[in-house]
């Protein structure tokens, strides 16, 4: 079983005929994706790696039944195509972009408000992966195995070393999910282990995080409430530098909370189990799962 | 970093930020930014004929807070002494609590009318500040009636004494908003027209410019009821840029650490760090973690240096150079998950950007983990090189200790 896309799911890709589009849509059709087409506004009508191009998200929904989306435009151009895969009654957006203005991912949280049955994924994430055969994003496919566990994760390569832990562990992730690292973020942390927990076939959760931010304490504390099953942690960025920063607002808002240590600290008392180092993430969910 | 999780910004200089307040219609302090010390004079005597003042504040201007604990703020009540002051301040090395030790050259002042003249009324301070809440994902007016003091400080101190405003962005800052805060701040009559003003015109250029942190501590009352951003740090979102080219233009590379600069330009994201082993890694949360490890093997990070997803060879090869102008560093250790990039060719990647460099004086650790490792492994181990190499973190780490003993 999974999260929010599986074998049933029909991908569009905007930003289809570009490089990285072209590249990784490719990639996610080797892996058994059900890429059904792409959106290049002005290409309409014509095919790319023998799919059809339509001009706006809309045309492509009328003619395919797509449910799924991946965002590969550039930043400037990808709040807009946001807001047309929702306002196109797409319910997964995925956004593997990065560097969007926060002033524009400010005004997508509110446009997505109002449409309620639409979930973005990212900005600047690594996709969502459903093995064996749901890939929609840029992670390699080849690490993933079908199983129990479910990740989630704000970084792309530091989830690539937690999927191949559990891996090389033995076990399999029933859905692993990037959402990436930027300020104003589609779906939270919280949000997606609420998924795992609700999904039957999903037996125990890792979670990456890092330091900056409050998604990681968010989660934590509605784990501690609501949790039914292991939920396992690492937290990265113990040895990075406080930022340079010149004002003093910022270090009020994210208060004391946001170092790695204190992350650490409130998920082992709202019952995480919590690894101290990268390279123990595998291990310290074998022993999560024996208790 | 990169990782949007300390979510980057370009600096401004007090000038720059006052003069975009200034444009969007905020009241600041009359003042010119002065090179020299003839510009500076040329500045006070400019300042004297439209405001009509004959008192002046000399301010440096670095990317640091705290100028004034260091001498970098000097008050003069005659043109001798800003010539004086002018003359001590630019080009000296100035130590603040936000430099560090080795202190920032001031290669730029602030020349300004000084706004604390007697008057009918005592002057007043507030803190006023606006950024980004994660959390709720809207813009928030941070203030406080106890300004001209370190907000943290205050924060600690008297929390009550801090107030907070978010702003719905579909609508923006609304004037019943600007009240609750000018009446939160105690104001009346004029001084409480003049904040209503004061408060919206700077939140306009908050959202105007991309901002990511306005902090203007302290806003003055003056003695004649003006209200006025007296001290102001600015900041402006980096992915946002592309759209401000004039502010883009305000870029002080001077600021900034050279060798982060070079990175740059190889599109390599360097943080310099003060630890004995130098690292590489694709990705920024992989990078930190990297770091971490480092720091659990007995070493310490030099650095943070993210490559990039694709880690290709042009780019390590950069990397290597730039980590190596750190005499510091004892080790290297290049950690690298080859996804859609394979192993094999990252490997090969490091060995010929070796080759290149020529004489490598300190140990380096290839981790190549992903798709192709084994091959990866031993592309390094066949090389011939001094590069010892490892497929999981656990023997990576254990590899660091070994060299660092």
């Amino acid at each position: 079983m999974s999260i929010l896309v599986n074998k049933q799911s029909l991908v569009l890709v905007q930003g289809f005929t570009g490089h990285e589009g072209t590249f990784h849509a490719e990639q996610m059709i080797q892996y058994g994706t059900r890429v059904v087409g792409g959106v290049t506004p002005g290409k309409g009508g014509q095919k790319h790696l023998c799919l059809p191009i339509f001009n706006t998200v809309d045309d492509a929904v009328q003619s395919t039944g797509a449910d799924v989306s991946v965002i590969f435009v550039p930043p400037q151009a990808a709040a807009d195509a946001i807001m047309e895969a929702a306002e196109a009654g797409i319910r997964v957006i995925v956004c593997i972009t990065e560097g969007i203005p926060v002033k524009d991912m400010m005004y997508v949280k509110e446009y997505l408000k109002c449409r309620p049955k639409s979930r973005l994924i990212g900005s600047n994430c690594p996709g969502i992966i459903t093995p064996p055969s749901t890939k929609i994003g840029i992670m390699p496919g080849s690490i993933h195995r079908p199983g129990t566990i479910g990740v989630v994760s704000r970084s792309g390569t530091l989830s690539y070393e937690a999927v191949d832990q559990i891996t090389k562990a033995g076990l399999g992730q029933s859905t692993s999910i990037g959402v990436g690292g930027d300020p104003i973020p589609g779906t939270t942390i919280r949000e997606a282990v609420e998924l795992f927990m609700d999904d039957p076939e999903t037996e125990a959760i890792v979670m990456i995080g890092e330091i900056g931010g409050n998604m990681e304490n968010e989660a934590a504390l509605w784990i501690r409430e609501h949790g039914t099953k292991p939920v396992v942690s690492f937290i990265a960025g113990a040895t990075a530098p406080k930022g340079r920063r010149m004002g003093h607002a910022g270090a009020i808002i994210g208060g004391k909370s946001d170092t790695a240590q204190a992350k650490k600290e409130i998920l082992r008392e709202c019952g995480v189990h919590v690894a101290d180092s990268p390279a123990d993430i595998g291990m310290v969910l074998v022993n999560a799962l024996k208790k | 970093m990169a990782n949007a999780n300390l979510y980057i910004a370009m600096n401004l200089h007090e000038f720059q930020s006052k003069g975009l307040l200034k444009k969007h219609g905020v009241a600041v302090p009359e003042g010119m930014m002065a090179r020299t010390v003839d510009e500076a004079i040329k500045a006070a005597e400019l300042i004297r004929e439209s405001a009509d003042v004959e008192k002046w504040v000399v301010k440096a201007q670095i990317h640091a807070g705290g100028r004034g604990k260091g001498g970098g703020v000097k008050v003069c009540h005659t043109l001798e002494e800003v010539k004086k002051h002018a003359g001590n301040i630019l080009g000296m090395t100035l130590v603040t609590p936000q430099t560090g030790p080795q202190g920032k050259l001031v290669r730029k002042i602030l020349v300004e009318q000084n706004i604390y003249y007697p008057g009918e009324s005592e002057p007043a301070e507030y803190y006023l500040s606006i950024l980004l809440n994660r959390m709720k994902g809207q813009n928030m007016i941070m203030y406080s009636p106890r300004g001209g003091m370190d907000i943290e400080q205050v924060a600690e101190e008297t929390p009550d004494q801090i107030f907070t405003e978010l702003v719905d962005p579909k609508v923006g800052l609304q004037p019943f908003q600007c009240r609750k805060i000018a009446f939160n701040l105690n104001l009346k009559g004029e001084a409480y027209k003049n904040m209503l003003k004061f408060i919206s015109a700077v939140y306009n250029t908050y959202v105007d410019c991309d901002a990511s942190l306005i902090e203007i501590n302290p806003v003055i009352k003056t003695s004649d009821y003006k209200i006025l951003a007296a001290d102001t740090k600015m900041s402006i979102d980096n992915n946002a840029l592309y759209r401000h080219p004039d502010i883009e233009a305000m870029r002080d590379l001077g600021e900034e650490d050279p060798i982060e600069v070079e990175a740059g330009k190889f599109d390599l994201n360097y943080v310099k760090l003060y630890g004995n082993v130098g690292c590489m890694v694709n990705g920024a949360g992989l990078a930190m973690a990297t770091m971490d490890i480092i720091k659990l093997s007995g070493g310490d990070p030099a650095n943070f240096l993210d490559v990039g997803g694709s880690a290709n060879a042009k780019r390590v090869e950069e990397g290597f150079r730039i980590i190596l102008k750190d005499p510091n560093v004892k080790a290297i250790l290049l950690n690298v998950f080859g996804g859609i990039v394979r192993c094999d060719r990252v490997a090969q990647g490091v060995v010929d950007a070796y080759r290149n460099i020529g004489e490598i004086h300190v140990p380096i650790i290839v981790r190549l983990q992903g798709t192709n490792a084994e091959e990866g492994k031993k592309i390094i181990d066949e090389s011939g090189l001094k590069v010892k190499s490892a497929i999981t973190l656990e023997d990576a780490a254990k590899l660091v200790t070994n060299v660092l003993n």
